[in-house]
């Protein structure tokens, strides 16, 4: 079965009437619980659970210690391009958005590259809209045949691709692939977005399988907090979350919490979440799930990143630019949404330590990355493609000069 | 004294680097545990800028870096980090992690026995994370292995000795060190791994988030010590039931 069947036995009216259902009781039997159940993260996504958020928070708390240590991850977002050929109606990016599109060239990438390499970043999130004529795969490949050996860890948050084409990014160097499914409401994702490839709200939704089947090691799933009910479509959200942890279960899993900012030419929030909710739905993930990681980017205030820290997030980006060329090239461009928390990375790293934990630069390393998943043998190769391998293998140490043997 | 390969180590205490609120936190805990043998994430150090700071942290003499290959999914990806780590920390000493489960960091035991094979062969001296399996330990003998490094119970969780019955027979059946390793939640639990014979326990989790890490190490260091004394003082056999007041067989001696 894949998420998609799935989805389908589900009801979005039923599921969110058994959350506003959810009693004081049912928050208590879950917050007893060892083994918490989906049944336990309505619970404590419900209204029912308000009055026990601190609670929730002191658990959440611990619970992140025990298995992240008292550590954070920095990284940060580099925007390639800002075509896009849908139209979003939440999206500075959007289609109908009279706007100057521009997309990196290879040496304006190299130059935002070195900007973010001198203040330390090692963990890299490429992002673009989605733009199949010249933003496609061909382009991603070149972008990591150009920046993989100077960053730790590349994520993608760009367009959905085809399995086979996760492969090739995978292959390329690609760790995750973050796609957010926006809203798991159908009707009100067609709203949204009434035009582009992306108004296709299955072939998203199947997108987690696709990385899945890829071998890709970190997938991240997210709802748009702002576009309908906050509470039923979280419920979704961790429902395919569980779904993918027990199907995938070599990968790893990453949950993000965006709330609508303003952007130039988009509509205003339909729900607003209010700080005390997005707070109760951090812990009441963390309360659900131990070893998902929780990210909270710039979009969210100074005030409201000073205090999550020890709330049960695991990573933040920080000093972020959303618009192509932001960092150096073109820092006018147009931007996707106003960051909010406009603090620098070393600002940031700072308040991290003020907060008595570490900020972590670096968790990964490009050598697991080198091995395939599914390695196609070579002789199913052609010609072409094997003397093309041996170059990209000739011509891209895997790591620094200072390590002779790595083709051991 | 414990003897690892062709090392002596005065410490039974390993600790873990990874987790700590900082990485002077972390050092502090480290020289006040006593350790000698510290493990250190391949994936967690820069080996590009010569200027790590987890690195920068351990440079003490008596301290001698384990580094392993958390991140890697299978042997062949293992191997391939084993031989990065060796260059770049100047150290043969491998611990082999290969969990591809991310959810509990269970270790694959066919995946480790194989990768443990082919490190034996080039030369590394190789801990593997295993489960508490007494067959896989006498399969990793086989192929070489310098010692086996059995879970107490899953990573980070803080739950002690679960795998009780089965650590007491890798212990009595093992040619080689046997360390406890993941689960060791306070010094009570390590203390009776070592009271059980185990040769040193690996603690990382416990120690690192403790509120006060330093104090925390300290503690670990001597429990681990006093666990070691009573195991080699010959602890009392422990009696089923208390001795009956009216033997069933006092009639014989009459």
């Amino acid at each position: 079965m894949i998420f998609k069947e799935l989805f389908k036995t589900t009801n979005w009216d039923e599921i969110k009437s058994s959350i506003y259902a959810k009693t004081a009781a049912d928050v208590e039997r879950a917050l007893a619980s060892s083994k918490r159940t989906l049944e336990d993260f309505k619970s404590l996504i419900s209204p029912a659970a308000e009055p026990y958020l601190e609670q929730m928070a002191q658990e959440s708390n611990a619970l992140t210690q025990k298995r992240f240590g008292k550590t954070i991850q920095l990284y940060t977002p580099m925007y390639l391009s800002n075509e896009c050929n849908n139209i979003c109606t939440y999206c500075g990016f959007s289609f109908d958005n009279k706007i100057r599109r521009k997309t990196l060239t290879d040496e304006e990438i190299l130059q935002e590259v070195a900007y973010l390499k001198e203040r330390g970043f090692n963990h890299i999130l490429l992002v673009t809209g989605e733009a199949n004529h010249t933003v496609h795969v061909p382009y991603f490949k070149r972008v990591m045949d150009l920046i993989r050996n100077e960053f730790a860890n590349i994520s993608i948050e760009v367009q959905p691709l085809d399995e086979d084409e996760y492969g090739v990014l995978h292959e390329a160097g690609v760790y995750s692939v973050l796609v957010y499914q926006e809203t798991y409401h159908q009707e009100v994702y067609k709203a949204y977005h009434p035009k582009g490839k992306k108004s296709n709200f299955e072939y998203r939704l199947d997108t987690p399988d696709r990385c899945g089947r890829a071998g890709i090691h970190k997938i991240g799933l997210g709802i748009l907090l702002g576009l309908e009910d906050w509470r039923t479509d979280s419920f979704f959200c961790a429902l395919h979350l569980d779904y993918m942890q027990k199907k995938y279960w070599q990968t790893k899993y990453s949950i993000s919490f965006p709330r609508m900012r303003p952007a130039e030419g988009i509509i205003e929030p339909n729900v607003i979440v209010g700080d005390r909710e997005l707070v109760q739905l951090i812990c009441a993930y963390r309360l659900f799930n131990e070893d998902v990681e929780l990210s909270i980017s710039t979009r969210e205030s100074e005030h409201f990143r000073n205090h999550v820290i020890p709330l049960g997030v695991t990573t933040m980006s920080a000093g972020s630019k959303t618009n192509p060329g932001g960092y150096v090239v073109e820092p006018e461009s147009l931007e996707q949404f106003e960051i909010s928390d406009e603090r620098s990375v070393k600002e940031i790293a700072q308040l991290i330590r003020d907060n008595g934990y570490e900020a972590v630069w670096k968790d990964w390393d490009r050598s697991f990355s080198t091995t395939r998943f599914n390695p196609p043998s070579k002789e199913d190769m052609d010609p072409l493609s094997l003397l093309e391998e041996r170059q990209r293998e000739v011509a891209i140490p895997i790591i620094s000069t200072k390590i002779n043997d790595t083709n051991v | 004294m414990l003897k690892i390969a062709d090392k002596e180590l005065k410490s039974r205490l390993f600790l873990g680097t990874g987790k700590f609120g900082s990485s002077k936190q972390m050092e502090e805990a480290v020289l006040a545990s006593g350790s000698e043998l510290v493990t250190v994430a391949l994936k967690r150090v820069d080996l590009e800028t010569e200027t790590d700071d987890l690195l920068a942290h351990l440079k003490h003499a008596h301290i001698n870096l384990l580094p392993n290959t958390s991140g890697a999914r299978n042997a062949k990806e293992a191997v391939f980090a084993a031989q990065l780590a060796r260059e770049a920390m100047e150290t043969n000493w491998l611990k082999l992690e290969i969990h591809p489960d991310p959810k509990y960091l269970l270790p694959d035991p066919i995946e480790t026995l194989k990768a443990t094979e082919e490190l034996a062969k080039l030369g590394f001296v190789i801990l593997p994370y295993i489960h508490a399996d007494p067959v896989l330990c006498k399969r990793l003998e086989d192929v070489g292995t310098a010692a086996v490094m059995p879970l107490g119970a899953p990573i980070g969780t803080n739950k002690g000795l679960k795998t009780l019955d089965f650590l007491e027979i890798i212990i009595e059946q093992s040619r080689v060190p046997v360390i406890v390793d993941a689960g060791i939640g306070s010094p009570s639990h390590a203390a009776h791994a070592m009271e059980l014979g185990a040769d040193a326990v690996l603690v990382n989790t416990a120690i690192a988030v403790a509120t006060n890490p330093k104090e925390m190490a300290l503690a670990f260091k001597m429990a681990v010590e006093s666990g070691r004394m009573a195991y080699e003082a010959g602890l009392g056999a422990i009696s089923r039931s208390a001795n009956a007041s009216s033997p069933l067989t006092g009639f014989l001696n009459m």
